[in-house]
């Protein structure tokens, strides 16, 4: 084993980026690191790489415990990284770039023939012959991106991170770093290769890792997992609480709160309509990157919709801000608490009655006893804890943040709530706690848009669940429709509808060439035909 | 609620009475302050006066710096708004429309900051960069490069006046400084200025309008240095576009930070800043009074200005913390050690 990683373990105030994670790589093997946003997949990274220094656990390095303090100290044990946005200097050349900070010397001068000379052997293992002297920003992104490689390789040359490499290149130049990165594998290094395009990473990798929510899910062949059951370990079906394994009550047809039509905005959602009941909640399945949150944005005004229109009972609602928003009633606590949701450097009553003072205005002020009491009565009914209003929320753990969040909506009393992944990076037990509020608010009649990774969380708490791929909305399931494989099946583009037919268990056609079609195994519980699918899911960009 | 703002104030109340002290042993009259014609005299009040333009813009720049943002260009606007002052007065105009234009002046400038900064998204050291450069010109545009001077009494009472005992820009920083800490907490503004400056998306999801706010706090900044442009002004009776209010700028950045504001924005406390404008103020006439020789002055400045920001920083403070747990732990230990 090359490099080995056992019990990983990285805290941040209040999250667990990494819970006890093992992962091994073999010399002469590319290695897929997946999972979704708050994975842990860039902890790791940046564990192995000595951005960052591990709380516990070990890593050794071809049988040698190795704890790199930056990454200077990691690339001289043998680790180099590779980023999606190159991380090179456009404005030197490219004999510069490859050889920065390693130049041969004569005299203590900087030997530019000898240079010249090394910096084109060393393209020249890479089958690139180019004119060294020219501005790196002059190449191509795909060149510039194996100038990267080439240095990052000579500099440690024998585990070889790969952070996202293709996310800017197009499919021809994909092509072409992956000969590169697979003739480094020939060599015998270890490469770590991290992804959302699953069509990449059924391409190329050997073996993939699956982490979710910090913890290792699965490690396996490649070429021996499909696709849907791929889906299954990023999104998971993991927490084993009762309230995640019950369905809400079907009340039947609701009034109609809210009806969106046509709405969209280019670049980040395709328009798509969308009916919301009273007292009813509506769940966003999908990939990252499949459109949820920028749906979500779309509906608060963060990203406002540039087609369509949303209308309540009594006309055409303004959506332009989300100040416009709230003022329609609406909530949203955002997906990523740090940057959008919490203001970390003031206590928790300022961050409950913040919304409610904006909505007020500035002049006039909420007395500070009224302060003092909404903010002490909604950290006993959410039972935030902390020990007094004053504290600053920065100070509290992830889920008890996410409680502020939800207390500032809540004593807003929105009719429209929206929640992008409610419950990312908090403990089990905050965890049920916030489904079981979610219950709670629907039941007194609130409206509710959720998103989640978690199928079982979503499923739990969905009257209705509209799946999104490639930014748009593929497909709504109710009622009896809505199952872990239904959904899954939807994301991963296989036709929803269950078709009677032929169930072959455990046939899975080999690893997909780019842009093949793929072959999906049958799902256990619920038998599909085996069909190609012709249009596989891609991820763009992060959400 | 008094005692938390002691604490606030403490470092820099304690280390505006230790220079105090300081001064005085070089300068035993330093404190002294006799009343004669209807008005204290003394150096002290020389340096509550003295400190007034830096004061009025340490009060603007707090909330600008509270919102992460700095203001390079209230120098020029306070020759901005001396030369329009000058011109009116002048022009014989009289002293209200003078006055009012200069403050329209410094309301202008700081929205034109302010829409580059918070519509137009420029960072705010360049955005203020812009008008740092090019205000000085307006000015000596409005003065057409000449030194302006004028005789209106009136006028002049704003900068060498004394009312109720005390100089005239006395009685205006200190009035504009209780206005400020007024609207700011007795209404939301300080906050929601804060939870700006601390987070703004988060703010503007939150339904908080950072745009207008940023805006308004530009305004602010430029209604101060309107303020100070008139005192200065008004003072030497006569508008010198090139030297009015030159790296004040400056002085009020450093006002804010010896009153223990980050630069990184959020928390703020104009009175602790205001203290800093009296300390800054201090040092530089007590230097003079103490007799050291003038060209000794800006490195004996910074020494003391150095001395206090690192007395205040978080690092020493948290190793005082652990040096006296340390010492209380050992007198502890040592007590044991007695007992048995």
């Amino acid at each position: 084993m090359l490099l080995s990683i056992r019990s990983l373990t990285k805290e941040f105030p209040g999250t667990k980026a990494l819970d006890s994670v093992d992962f091994d790589l073999r010399a002469g093997e590319i290695h897929a690191l997946l999972g979704e946003n708050g994975a842990g997949k860039s902890t790791l990274i940046k564990c192995l790489t000595g951005a960052y220094q591990r709380d516990a656990g070990t890593v050794t390095l071809e049988g040698r415990e190795i704890a790199p303090r930056s990454t200077v100290e990691a690339q001289d044990l043998g680790i180099g990284t590779v980023y999606q946005e190159v991380n090179l200097l456009p404005n030197l050349t490219v004999a510069q770039n490859l050889l920065f900070g390693h130049e041969p010397r004569r005299m203590g001068l900087i030997d530019s023939r000898a240079m010249r000379l090394r910096a084109r052997a060393m393209l020249a293992e890479y089958g690139l012959d180019l004119n060294v002297d020219r501005d790196l920003a002059t190449c191509s992104v795909a060149i510039q991106q194996i100038i990267a490689i080439a240095r990052a390789v000579s500099l440690s040359g024998k585990v070889l991170i790969l952070d996202e490499p293709t996310a800017s290149l197009d499919a021809r130049e994909i092509e072409m770093v992956f000969g590169v990165v697979r003739n480094l594998r020939d060599r015998g290094l270890g490469i770590v290769f991290v992804s959302h395009f699953l069509d990449q990473v059924f391409d190329l990798t050997d073996r993939l890792t699956v982490l979710r929510n910090g913890r290792h899910i699965v490690t396996e062949e490649t070429a021996t997992l499909d696709r849907v059951r791929l889906i299954e370990h990023m999104l998971g079906r993991s927490l084993q609480d009762e309230v995640l394994h019950s369905r809400p009550p079907d009340r039947g047809p609701r009034p109609e709160l809210l009806r969106f039509t046509g709405f969209g905005r280019k670049g980040r959602i395709e328009p798509f309509d969308l009916d919301i009941g009273a007292g009813e909640v509506v769940g966003l399945a999908g990939l990252l990157g499949s459109g949820r949150t920028e749906s979500a944005e779309a509906i608060f005004g963060l990203q406002p919709a540039q087609t369509g229109e949303a209308r309540d009972r009594s006309g055409v609602l303004d959506l332009s801000s989300p100040r416009k928003a709230i003022a329609a009633g609406f909530g949203f606590a955002p997906e990523d608490r740090k940057t959008d949701g919490i203001v970390a450097d003031l206590s928790i009553r300022e961050n409950i009655i913040l919304a409610l003072q904006a909505r007020r205005g500035w002049a006039r002020p909420i007395a500070r006893a009224e302060q003092a009491r909404i903010a002490v009565d909604y950290i006993r009914r959410l039972d935030i804890r902390t020990s007094g209003p004053e504290k600053r929320i920065g100070e509290l753990s992830g889920g008890n943040q996410q409680k502020v969040v939800l207390a500032r909506w809540l004593a807003m009393n929105p009719r429209f709530l929206i929640l992008d992944e409610p419950t990312r990076g908090i403990d089990v037990g905050a965890h049920a706690e916030i489904l079981h509020l979610i219950h709670q608010l629907v039941e007194q009649g609130m409206s509710l848009l959720v998103i989640s990774s978690e199928l079982d969380e979503l499923m739990a708490v969905s009257n209705r669940i509209i799946v999104l791929r490639d930014r748009r909305h593929i497909a709504a399931l109710a009622g009896d429709e809505v199952s872990g494989p239904t959904i899954m099946r939807a994301i991963a583009g296989v036709d929803a509808p269950v078709e009677k037919g032929a169930v072959e268990k455990g046939c899975v056609e080999d690893a997909p060439v780019e842009a093949a079609p793929v072959g999906t195994a049958p799902v256990e519980d619920a038998p599909v035909k085996d069909m190609p699918v012709e249009d596989v899911p891609v991820e763009k960009g992060g959400e | 609620m008094m005692p938390q703002v002691l604490t606030r104030l403490a470092p820099q109340l304690i280390a505006l009475v230790v220079l105090m002290g300081l001064v005085t042993l070089f300068y035993p009259g330093f404190l002294s302050i006799s009343y004669s014609d209807g008005r204290l005299v003394g150096p002290m009040i020389d340096v509550l006066k003295r400190s007034a333009p830096v004061a009025l813009l340490a009060i603007g720049m707090t909330l600008v710096i509270a919102t992460r943002g700095i203001d390079l260009s209230v120098g020029a606007i306070v020759a901005i708004c001396g030369a329009v002052a000058a011109y009116m007065i002048a022009s014989g105009y009289g002293l209200p429309l003078a006055l009012a234009l200069a403050l329209v002046a410094g309301l202008a400038a700081g929205l034109w900051n302010g829409v580059l900064v918070a519509v137009i998204g420029v960072q705010p050291f360049v955005a203020t960069l812009i008008l740092m450069t090019m205000g000085r010109g307006i000015a000596q545009l409005i003065t057409e490069g000449r030194i302006l001077t004028f005789t209106d009494p009136a006028f002049a009472f704003i900068g060498s006046g004394t009312a109720l005992g005390l100089p005239v820009p006395v009685w205006i920083w200190l009035g504009a400084a209780v206005l400020a800490v007024a609207l700011l907490r007795r209404t939301a503004l300080g906050m929601l200025i804060e939870a700006v400056g601390i987070n703004r998306k988060a703010s503007a999801v939150a339904g908080v309008n950072a745009t207008v706010l940023l805006v308004a706090v530009y305004m602010a900044m430029g209604l101060c240095a309107a303020l100070a442009g008139l005192i200065i002004t008004a003072d030497i009776r006569g508008a010198d576009a090139n030297n009015a209010g030159l790296w004040l700028e400056l002085d009020a950045i450093l006002a804010v930070v010896i009153g223990g504001n980050s630069l990184l924005g959020g928390r703020f406390s104009i009175a602790a800043a205001v203290i800093g404008a009296l300390i800054i103020q201090t040092i530089t006439i007590g230097i003079r009074l103490a007799g050291f020789p003038s060209e000794y002055n800006l490195v004996i400045k910074a020494v003391l200005v150095l001395v206090i920001l690192v007395l205040q920083s978080p690092r020493i403070a948290s190793e005082y913390a652990f040096w006296r747990q340390e010492a209380r732990r050992k007198r502890e230990a040592q007590l044991k050690g007695a007992g048995r």
